[in-house]
């Protein structure tokens, strides 16, 4: 049983990635009403511009975050202005198609630029032992980065002019455009944030797992998961229902094969979704 | 007397007549060409090793032909042609180009080609039309038994992949008793580490730990954290991606332990990137350049050496495909072809009972290492004579990680040595 307080830890520190990597996908939701499925071909992307900066400028990849803060601002208003913005009004199935046909656009470019070799981050940040406890060093910085990113976003939400607009415009679209809100620009800022925090949370992903173009997949399934169990639409939600998918990631595979986590998840999935739809926090 | 006279002359001419066709005259003798066939993963998932291979197996070729082919005690001098096909890395079409192969392009030998699916697809042709195939890079140990008689293995057998690292650390930590195998779960790996777990139990070791993961795996953590303290050896691993991930990890998590001896990953010239943390890693390979094997060291051992030393092999490969080094699959597919010249040099025939009898009774080492097959019905052509080199990355004198062969002797470059305290 000694073993299980480490998996534990060891989880939670990746389910504050995986939190970040949710609070993308339903901020996106929040706001836009959006089902973003570009959102893991998007983490892929923040992971090879994380992975480029750092094997070929010798960039640090923490410090290379800021760089993909940038770019994947930018990145998520050029999908916003090209692929959303006409299909916005159109209701939920116009809009889900128009991200799946960015996430193939992503994808199939990907994989003819960067093939479908894994590729590593060869970053080690050592381990820091406590007890019986040894922390990776990558793992840590990861948690630490997304902690820092979460109080960010928190700040930006809560404290700016854009993000109070951006939550105006999540509660009731039609009275904060009554109100002198442009919500085009407010709805390109929120899908530009969505696309910023999955890219990050790419990026801070590579620096421990290997990845593929094609790896985003089981990020945005998690981040599906997470979202539901956080409550859909709710940030801080996401960050929980993250952790706590992070620990049960690193406590199943103690007592059985790790074939079954996913089957521990989705289980979990339908039971929110049956006995509690409006997830653990509630939905906003 | 002139009548005797021009019998005599005429008696002299067709004695020096018959005594020059009875001497052997190169110039005369027959000449014949002997059809290999085979097929290539020109393209498809499989097309790096395979042109490899292949590769390996054209040098071959070409080095008999230059050398005036294969000549046979009744003056017969047999020279190679290849006959192949792309089998885009398709099982399906394997057997179908195989079929062509024998009945179409009347192929007296066959070479496999690359990966034990493939091989193992190819190895059902080549037995029900009786001709003789050398599987060249195919390491699944269950081609050997479904009772084939005419299919002879190049590669060590995957159950035997990580032994040699068995019996390396028995050496180097005469101590140790504790294993923790952490795998892949795919048939290679399982294959392996099963075969593994037999090896290390059969030498009085203790498996303690024997956990899978699914391919794609990316997080180890959960693994190495249920290691149990005092394991004198992790070992498993699976492929490139998977393998480097867990390495890492076991760095990371300073994972204390003697040996850490993993499958695939360790001999690959990018594995060196991991940097400090594959440091004292092992790993086994079907050849390496750096290998040693010599006249000398086969002459030790009391058996025969035939084919070209280890360094005018890489020599030769890197003046006909430039500067890359030969792989494991290219010397296994040169060596596929000396496994058959051998044969066929000992039939002194192309027939096949008679080639098989002879391959039945091969024990030479190459420069790829002994080759000798098991004779026996229940695993036939399985590759009992060669051994994985095992590999070690070290520090070389600037302190960058360095790759060096460790065992078996024969092959030794340099010393092994036991993990560092992390």
């Amino acid at each position: 049983m000694i073993h299980v307080l480490p998996s534990i830890i060891d989880g939670l520190l990746i389910g504050f990635v995986y939190g970040v990597a949710a609070m993308g996908l339903t901020l996106i939701w929040g706001v836009m009403r959006v089902i973003n499925l570009g959102h893991g071909a998007t983490m892929a992307l923040g992971m090879f511009c994380t992975y480029f900066l750092f094997s070929d400028l010798a960039l640090n990849p923490y410090l290379g975050m800021v760089a993909v803060v940038v770019l994947s601002l930018l990145f998520g208003f050029l999908i916003y202005g090209v692929a959303l913005q006409r299909v916005i009004q159109s209701g939920y199935l116009s809009t889900l198609l128009a991200t799946f046909a960015v996430n193939m656009i992503i994808i199939g470019i990907g994989t003819a630029v960067f093939t479908t070799s894994p590729r590593n981050i060869d970053f080690s940040a050592g381990s820091i032992t406590l007890g019986p406890v040894i922390l990776q060093g990558t793992r840590l910085l990861a948690a630490l980065a997304a902690v820092v990113i979460t109080g960010a976003l928190y700040l930006f939400l809560y404290f700016t002019r854009p993000g109070k607009a951006i939550r105006a415009v999540s509660d009731n679209r039609a009275a904060a455009e009554l109100m002198g809100i442009p919500s085009s620009h407010v709805l390109a800022l929120a899908f530009g944030l969505g696309t910023m925090l999955a890219a990050v949370a790419g990026g801070l992903t590579s620096t421990f797992f290997p990845f593929t173009i094609l790896s985003g997949a089981t990020y945005q399934l998690k981040s599906f998961v997470i979202c539901v169990l956080g409550g859909l639409g709710n940030p801080l939600g996401a960050l929980v229902g993250g952790l706590f998918l992070g620990a049960l990631e690193g406590i199943v595979p103690t007592f059985m094969p790790v074939s079954w986590v996913p089957v521990v998840e989705f289980v979990l999935f339908v039971l929110v979704l049956v006995v509690k739809p409006t997830g653990l926090l509630g939905a906003k | 007397m002139r009548r005797l006279g021009l019998g005599l002359t005429y008696l002299a001419l067709v004695g020096l007549f018959l005594g020059f066709t009875a001497l052997p005259n190169p110039a005369l003798a027959a000449e014949k060409t002997v059809t290999l066939g085979f097929t290539a993963s020109q393209t498809g998932k499989l097309n790096v090793e395979a042109i490899r291979q292949i590769n390996g197996l054209n040098l071959w070729i070409e080095q008999v032909n230059k050398a005036g082919g294969i000549k046979l005690p009744d003056g017969t001098v047999l020279k190679m042609a290849a006959k192949f096909y792309d089998d885009e890395s398709n099982k399906d079409r394997v057997q179908e180009l195989y079929t062509r192969l024998i009945n179409t392009d009347k192929a007296d030998f066959l070479i496999s080609p690359y990966s034990s699916g493939l091989a193992d697809a190819a190895a059902v042709v080549a037995q029900q039309n009786k001709r003789i195939m050398i599987t060249a890079g195919a390491s699944s140990d269950s081609t050997h038994f479904k009772g084939f008689s005419l299919v002879y293995m190049t590669y060590t057998p995957a159950s035997l992949y990580l032994a040699g690292a068995v019996d390396l650390l028995a050496k180097l930590a005469p101590e140790a008793k504790k294993i923790a195998i952490i795998h892949e779960k795919d048939k290679f790996s399982t294959d392996s580490v099963n075969g593994l777990r037999k090896y290390a139990e059969g030498k009085g070791y203790q498996v303690v730990m024997f956990e899978g993961y699914d391919s794609g795996t990316t997080d180890f953590a959960p693994f190495i954290n249920k290691i149990p303290a005092g394991v004198d050896a992790v070992m498993g691993g699976g492929h490139f991606a998977d393998t480097t991930t867990l390495t890492r990890q076991l760095y990371e998590k300073k994972v204390q332990t003697k040996m850490i001896a993993l499958l695939v990953a360790p001999p690959e010239p990018k594995f060196a990137e991991l940097g400090e943390a594959c440091i004292s890693v092992v790993g086994s390979s079907q050849w390496e350049p750096v290998a040693k094997y010599s006249p000398e060291a086969a002459k030790a051992e009391g058996v025969e050496w035939f084919g070209p030393t280890v360094a005018d092999f890489v020599k030769e490969y890197q003046a006909k495909y430039g500067k890359e080094e030969p792989s494991y699959h290219s010397a296994g597919g040169y060596a596929a072809g000396l496994i058959l010249q051998k044969a066929i040099e000992k039939a002194g025939s192309i027939d096949t009972e008679k080639v098989k009898a002879a391959l039945d009774d091969e024990d030479m080492y190459t420069f790829y290492g002994r080759i000798k097959f098991d004779t026996t019905p229940k695993a036939h052509g399985l590759q009992l004579g060669h051994q994985m080199i095992i590999i070690q990355w070290q520090k070389d004198k600037q302190g960058k990680p360095e790759k060096v062969a460790v065992y078996p002797p024969a092959a030794a470059t340099g010393q092994a040595m036991v993990c560092p305290v992390r």
